[in-house]
């Protein structure tokens, strides 16, 4: 059902643990900016489709593929060809 | 435990830990808390949540996102699993593992769902059914905090059967409202006909959009954009509002 599929999706929060292996930081506080709409949110509140190979988040507006990641056994892969940028929130630079 | 808000920190990176089941509880027919010895545990935010890993003997494994619903007290974490009839991971959490029974647990992880005692303004948690885990970490941790934020919560369910958490929630905190909305089936003697969320409901049991609350919703995807949509025609900042959606197929 057309229907079933479209909802089929989880939210950016659930990219936090894969992402945590290859960021330092939490990925899913920062506000990624989509380059087919434009808009600006945090990682948390994109579409996150799992049931892909790999997982396949889009732009919550648009639903343009924001970002995408495949793990495999001995590397991981991530495409961010649908984000123009990242700002991640982060405590004042150390000396 | 100091160090686990300190991000960038190498020697802290997200790893695969043992963690022992010690005790469970029922909190419904289909939901179970798991209580769980994690050594080196290195503490955890209120919403954060864990990567849980199974491996079978033939080393397929599976692995799902559970919110934390315990405020950070030591080596232990709390998690509450909803059985998923269908579900590859949901079914053996809750019917399967035995007291002294060991899973792999990654985490915590999550940095925006999250609410830190040092926020001072009011908040709205806005739980439909098994949404209401990470936000009663939420409300354990204002409480272990000693924290008199003033903290609303609504809660949807079906039937007064489905509550989390009681008594615990019935217990009064001083500065906590609870409200129950019932999807079908009210408590005998209550006032408000059964139904799903409304604004009447969030502008009764919630707070006014000038106070400026932090709001907090989570639960399955529908009720989740339905709930935030209702606060944003209330005149709710959408900058405001945190949500978490849990897949139609957690499992």
């Amino acid at each position: 059902m057309t229907y079933e599929l479209a909802e089929r999706y989880e939210d950016g929060n659930a990219l936090a643990g894969p992402l945590a292996e290859i960021f330092a930081v939490d990925i899913t506080s920062a506000t990624g900016r989509c380059t087919a709409c434009g808009t600006t949110g945090p990682v948390a509140a994109l579409r996150v489709y799992v049931h892909a190979p790999g997982m396949v988040a889009r732009c919550a507006e648009c639903d343009h593929v924001v970002l995408r990641l495949v793990r495999g056994p001995d590397s991981a892969w991530l495409d961010l060809r649908g984000t123009v940028s990242l700002r991640f929130p982060l405590p004042p630079a150390a000396d | 435990m100091a160090r686990a808000a300190v991000p960038g920190r190498l020697a802290e990176r997200l790893r695969w830990r043992v963690a022992r089941l010690v005790s469970f509880v029922d909190e419904t027919e289909a939901a179970r808390t798991l209580v769980f010895d994690v050594p080196g545990w290195p503490g955890h935010l209120a919403g954060q949540h864990v990567d849980v890993r199974l491996t079978a003997e033939d080393g397929y494994t599976a692995q799902r996102s559970y919110s934390v619903a315990s405020a950070p007290a030591g080596s232990q974490v709390a998690l509450t699993v909803q059985r998923v009839a269908d579900g590859e991971v949901s079914p053996y959490l809750a019917d399967v593992l035995e007291v002294g029974d060991q899973i792999e647990l990654r985490g915590p992880v999550g940095g925006w769902f999250v609410w830190r005692p040092e926020d001072p303004a009011p908040v709205l948690l806005v739980a439909g059914g098994s949404g209401i885990v990470p936000l009663m970490a939420m409300l354990r941790v204002r409480r272990a905090a000693g924290s008199r934020v003033p903290f609303r919560l609504v809660y949807s369910i079906r039937t007064p059967r489905d509550r989390y958490y009681q008594p615990e929630l019935r217990h009064d905190d001083p500065g906590v409202d609870v409200t129950y909305l019932y999807t079908r089936t009210a408590a005998p003697g209550g006032g408000r006909p059964v139904g799903r969320i409304s604004a009447a409901d969030l502008q009764s049991a919630g707070w006014p959009a000038d106070f400026e609350p932090a709001c907090y919703v989570c639960g399955p995807t529908g009720f989740v954009e339905a709930a935030a949509d209702l606060l944003v025609s209330l005149g709710h900042d959408p900058s405001r509002i945190r949500t978490e959606r849990f897949g139609p197929t957690g499992g």
